[in-house]
């Protein structure tokens, strides 16, 4: 499919193109406050969040656009931590190479996993893909490169390219921002391009989709794999950042963590994954020293979203203002 | 004595606990598989329902020192009767939507009562007495089998084999599978669907807080006892095919006894061996073993 197709998508659904300048003036704010905002706030806190926005971001490109809400998530944002740690720490990779290997990882493990669990919907795709997720969790577990409990600990931080010092959290959090950035622009390149149009035709009724011809099941594979890719994006930017790899990034309570975020700011909404990334990180870093209490208030969000709130923050915006944010 | 190098008592040990964990398995599918027949909702809050069934046992003895004997007609039914409230409160107003948001709200509620339950009783486990009517056990000459154990098998395939009469060979089965084939058509004879739902939900959750009655003597009184258990019942439900009664059973049983044997030959995989057969079982029959395709 080329270009033209695209544009012609886009000039065929007024909405979509209406919406287009709301959205670049949200863009717009959200990357300038962004670029002040670690003059403000605890820089390591921010590019905590923006790893697990992004990771958000890419788990709404499945739930969001394509339908399929995966229970096993954590899979891609932890084992490409491991490949990206492994690969700095013990094979002394650049940290370039070594976020691209770790994303490499994750889309490897995103094409078998996929292969295996997009022929099944619904509550069945949720079950099957937590069901992977305890088994990847159990393997990382016993495997000897993974340090077990223990994590792979002091990942090298490195010189990106050879001139960004990533020592420097200044540095780093703008590496880390741009990654974000990058990873943000091309989820919403994807979801607005023809091949987003088809997701979200499939989306609604499968079978008249495949009747017009298109090839769903690819389709679907294809947005599974480019969501545990960005999710191995985002989960080997975190090694690098924390300069650890650990269990907790594979076990399912993360995968339950990004549903959180994405139902909190908004499913199907491009910024909402974002917002609810920021506020879940935040909260949990205020009620870090309660103990249970992080758990409780994240199962009364889940209950207050599902029965109330079911648009999320940025829907709920995004319906008061008129707009598609 | 060795059967392939492995010394019997050794192998006869683990067919003990796999029968035991399938025990739990199946009780804990088959209140899984009767909840999604009918509700078309997969229930993340019943592994806290199953540790709230021992919690209740705890608490029965601790509060009004009644023995296990009645722990295992009171708990069971107290964490019934507040599944029938959550689900007359919330879960009823999510049938008109999209199936998943049954299961983000059971998993919301999942991870309240967890963490409220470790807020009050740490996470370090609380110990229950053995019924002392069941203390000791028997020697069968190539193994010795805790009389605790025994019942537990027993017991836990009698109730499993109780509800699989009750709802395909009963009346009562009929209306239930009827309501979950078309629940307009039933209710249009009459029958009241609404509350058949609500008391299907209660019994499904009856059934895990009786597993977690069963498991207090076993495993310690733990808040997070049912935390990770629910993952491999997951995988459970899948390779019988969700909504299948039998279906159930039968791998429930056979997971347990298969998991027990690849803790003998192969210690490692002992933990994932569940979810590779998933895997295999879901390339051959996306539907599951027992399940029918849609």
């Amino acid at each position: 499919m080329t270009t033209a197709t695209g544009e012609y998508v886009e000039t065929a659904l007024p909405s979509v193109a209406g919406a287009s300048t709301s959205r670049v003036v949200a863009f717009g704010v959200m990357t300038a406050a962004l670029v002040i905002a670690p003059f403000f706030v605890y820089p390591v806190f921010l590019m905590k969040a923006l790893c697990f926005a992004l990771f958000a971001c890419a788990f709404n490109l499945l739930i969001g656009y394509v339908g399929l809400l995966s229970f096993g998530h954590a899979v891609f944002l932890g084992s490409a931590g491991y490949g990206a740690a492994h690969s700095a720490k013990v094979w002394g990779f650049t940290p370039e190479l070594a976020i691209v290997f770790g994303t490499a990882v994750a889309t490897v493990l995103g094409v078998v996993i996929g292969a295996l669990a997009i022929r099944s919907k619904g509550i069945y795709f949720a079950n099957i893909t937590l069901a992977f997720a305890q088994m990847v969790y159990f393997f990382s577990l016993q495997a000897a490169f993974t340090g077990g409990e223990d994590g792979i600990q002091s990942v090298p931080r490195g010189t990106m390219l050879g001139v960004l010092n990533l020592r420097d959290t200044l540095t780093l959090y703008f590496v880390v921002l741009g990654i974000f950035l990058g990873g943000f622009l091309l989820i919403y390149r994807a979801i607005h391009s023809p091949f987003g149009q088809v997701l979200k035709a499939i989306r609604e009724n499968e079978p008249r989709a495949i009747s017009l011809g298109y090839r769903a099941e690819q389709y679907k594979l294809l947005a599974f794999v480019l969501s545990a890719a960005f999710a191995g994006l985002a989960g080997a930017t975190k090694a690098l950042v924390f300069q650890l790899a650990s269990l907790t990034d594979v076990h399912w309570t993360m995968s339950g963590e990004v549903v959180l975020m994405t139902l909190l700011g908004g499913l199907g909404t491009v910024f909402g994954p974002v917002v609810g990334a920021f506020v879940v990180i935040a909260l949990e870093n205020y009620l870090a020293q309660l103990g249970a209490w992080v758990t409780i208030v994240q199962g009364v969000i889940f209950v207050v979203c599902v029965l109330t709130f079911r648009r999320g923050i940025v829907g709920e915006l995004g319906h008061v203002l008129r707009k598609s944010l | 004595m060795t059967i392939f190098g492995v010394p019997t008592q050794a192998l006869f040990g683990q067919l003990l606990i796999g029968l035991i964990n399938g025990a739990f398995y199946a009780l804990l599918s088959l209140g899984l598989s009767v909840i999604f027949g009918l509700l078309n909702i997969i229930n993340f809050t019943h592994g806290a329902q199953y540790m709230m069934g021992a919690f209740g046992a705890y608490f029965v003895l601790q509060w009004a020192g009644l023995g296990y004997w009645w722990a295992l007609l009171i708990a069971p039914v107290a964490v019934g009767v507040t599944g029938i409230v959550l689900e007359r409160t919330t879960l009823k107003r999510l049938y008109q939507l999209d199936h998943l948001y049954g299961l983000l709200l059971t998993f919301g509620f999942a991870l309240i009562i967890q963490g409220l339950f470790r807020h009050q009783y740490g996470s370090s486990g609380l110990p229950y007495p053995m019924p002392r009517e069941l203390a000791g056990g028997q020697n069968l000459g190539f193994m010795f089998l805790p009389n605790y154990r025994a019942w537990v098998i027993a017991f836990s395939l009698a109730v499993c084999l109780t509800t699989w009469y009750v709802i395909e060979r009963t009346r009562l089965g009929a209306y239930l599978r009827a309501a979950t084939e078309n629940p307009a058509l039933v209710q249009a004879f009459g029958i009241n669907v609404p509350r058949m739902i609500t008391l299907t939900y209660g019994f499904g959750v009856g059934l895990a807080g009786l597993a977690g009655v069963l498991a207090a003597p076993i495993y310690q009184v733990n808040p997070l006892m049912g935390a990770d258990l629910i993952i491999v019942v997951f995988a459970v439900v899948v390779i019988g095919g969700l909504g299948s009664i039998m279906g159930s059973i039968v791998t429930g049983f056979g997971l347990g006894v298969v998991e027990g044997f690849t803790k003998v030959f192969y210690p490692e995989a002992s933990n994932t061996v569940i979810f590779v057969i998933m895997a295999l079982v879901l390339l051959v029959r996306p539907t599951g073993l027992f399940g029918r395709s849609s």
